[in-house]
């Protein structure tokens, strides 16, 4: 029969000679082998303890950014919403009140803001949709959770902490992905 | 009644209680710790890390595992025979611990003005016992495949069963073969021998050979752990168990390595004999309490060798098929171990005659 390639093997099923069939030169082999691993060097990485460099480019868990006097940027304008290809991002928009110009900074605010990490697929397209600069993907990744319902996550979630009155915290949670 | 039934050696019988005390719960620790050297010696062959959170290098994971052990729902299927179901890993385990009664540990403590033997019974028919008692094993694995009512587990007891019978031949003609060398029954004579002689290991390289792989065989362990055999019998004869009956069965196969490893070791090397040093001569030395707790640490390294020798093959060698199994035992074994009989006859035939025909 032609072969259809020039890779083809012919196998050969010859009986086993004495020295295989004794098994033990074969086996005293493979203990060798296994015995070599032992002192090989192990690529696991000890992840809490340890983890893996990020590639600059990542698009983890969003953060919604505050200015530098600590001001709420997000100003409810749905643009991230109907840029999201899977629909994940949901939010209520209120006004601001006299009084509360420390907390937001526009006179339009997110009283609510929920993204649905289950749903989310981490494109980045809400922080390109962003015209106010206030939503931006970090270099984490949603944990594990118990139920469907905590994958939903809220403002109180995703807000970035205040940088007049937590500088330590908002350092941590900012990045290298922060503008 | 006779006068000498009244009349009990109170403070010998004190002595072997706490001697058996001692025995059984150190072979208890170092089956517990088997389990966390297993889990450590596979994952270093297959490059891993191994159990490493619970415990500093994860030696608190036998606890752990214990613990979840304890913790789970006890099962006993409604279709099952209830008291052979619970009979099973009680003998299973029992058969494992009454082995170590032979085994002499270290030659003797002086202590107390007292002469206390390591050893919880020195009988003249040592090895015979020990036979005995392996033979039981197969009773745990029988009764809990049985009674479980369930085609996979007795179908797997069946193949454990027969397994351990056929090995068990193998490894009586072995024995025998060193039984004429040494002309005893006695383990703690045989190491006393060989604290004098050679290892018998170096006399009876082949007779070695056949009661390791036999001794793996006995132990259900890979490459022969076919009535265990995840791939075909789900999990074997402990299919229905849970919880700690299903981990009596599992300790019990662990104290059965660690057991083996210590008859292995007394048998072919030496026992608790130092090995390059003149135990005599460092017991006038340093004095005999001193030696026998040095004599009981080298005995405890060979056990660990051999302990972690079986933890070796079992992460190198995959399982036998039934058929290969049945023709390695019968047909090559058996036919060997014959061989070496005959041969080993001969030669103390010869040494009998001073070298003549």
């Amino acid at each position: 029969m032609q072969a259809l390639t020039n890779r083809v093997k012919q196998v050969e099923r010859k009986p086993m000679s004495m020295w295989e069939k004794m098994y033990l030169p074969a086996i005293a082999k493979g203990m060798s082998i296994t015995f070599g691993h032992m002192f090989k060097k192990r690529p696991t990485v000890n992840y809490p303890e340890k983890t893996r460099p990020f590639s600059p480019v990542f698009r983890g868990l969003h953060v919604l950014n505050r200015d530098e006097e600590g001001r709420e940027r997000c100003t409810a304008c749905g643009l991230c919403a109907v840029a999201c290809p899977a629909e994940a991002i949901t939010m209520e928009a209120a006004e601001r009140l006299p009084g509360e110009e420390k907390l937001y900074r526009e006179e339009k605010y997110a009283a609510k803001y929920e993204i649905n990490m289950l749903r989310c697929i981490f494109c980045g397209l809400c922080e390109e949709a962003c015209p106010k600069d206030a939503i931006y993907l970090s270099e984490t990744f949603a944990p594990a959770n118990y139920t469907r319902k905590g994958f939903i996550y809220g403002k109180d979630e995703l807000l970035i902490p205040d940088p007049v009155t937590q500088p330590e915290e908002f350092a941590k949670a900012q990045g290298n992905r922060a503008k | 009644m006779h006068p000498t039934l009244l009349f009990v050696d109170w403070v010998l019988l004190i002595e072997k209680a706490i001697l058996i005390a001692i025995i059984i719960s150190v072979s208890l620790l170092i089956a517990m710790y088997e389990t966390y050297l297993e889990r450590k010696v596979a994952a270093w062959m297959q490059d891993r890390r191994g159990p490493s959170r619970a415990g500093p290098f994860g030696i608190l994971q036998p606890l752990a595992d214990g613990m979840k052990l304890f913790m789970k729902e006890e099962i006993i299927p409604a279709s099952s025979s209830k008291f052979l179901f619970i009979l099973g890993p009680g003998l299973a385990m029992l058969t494992a611990m009454m082995t170590s009664a032979v085994v002499p540990w270290s030659s003797h403590f002086d202590l107390f003005g007292k002469h206390i033997e390591m050893q919880i019974a020195d009988i003249n028919i040592g090895i015979l016992y020990i036979f005995g008692v392996v033979s039981m094993g197969v009773y745990g694995t029988m009764i809990g495949g049985w009674a479980s009512n369930n085609k996979f587990s007795l179908m797997a007891a069946i193949r454990g069963a027969s397994q351990i019978i056929s090995y068990e031949l193998a490894m009586g003609l072995a024995i025998i073969a060193l039984l004429m060398i040494t002309g005893s029954l006695s383990l703690s004579t045989i190491v006393k021998q060989q604290q004098v002689g050679h290892y018998y290991a170096l006399v009876q390289p082949l007779g070695f050979l056949i009661f390791l792989v036999c001794a793996f065989a006995e132990c259900n362990r890979t490459p022969f752990d076919l009535s265990e055999a995840d791939s075909e019998l789900n999990m074997g004869f402990h299919q229905e168990y849970s919880s700690m009956k299903l981990g009596f069965y599992l300790f019990a196969e662990y104290i059965n390595v660690f057991i083996s490893s210590a008859v292995m070791a007394t048998l072919y090397w030496g026992g608790y004999d130092i090995p390059f040093v003149n135990d005599a001569a460092f017991g006038v030395a340093h004095g005999q309490n001193v030696l026998a707790a040095c004599q009981a640490f080298s005995l405890f390294l060979k056990v660990v060798a051999f302990i972690f020798f079986f933890m070796w093959v079992r992460w190198t060698v995959p399982r036998f098929r039934y058929d290969q199994l049945m023709n390695l035992g019968w047909k090559i074994l058996i036919p060997l171990a014959i061989l070496n009989m005959l041969g080993t006859g001969f030669f103390v035939l010869l040494h009998a005659n001073h070298w003549h025909f």
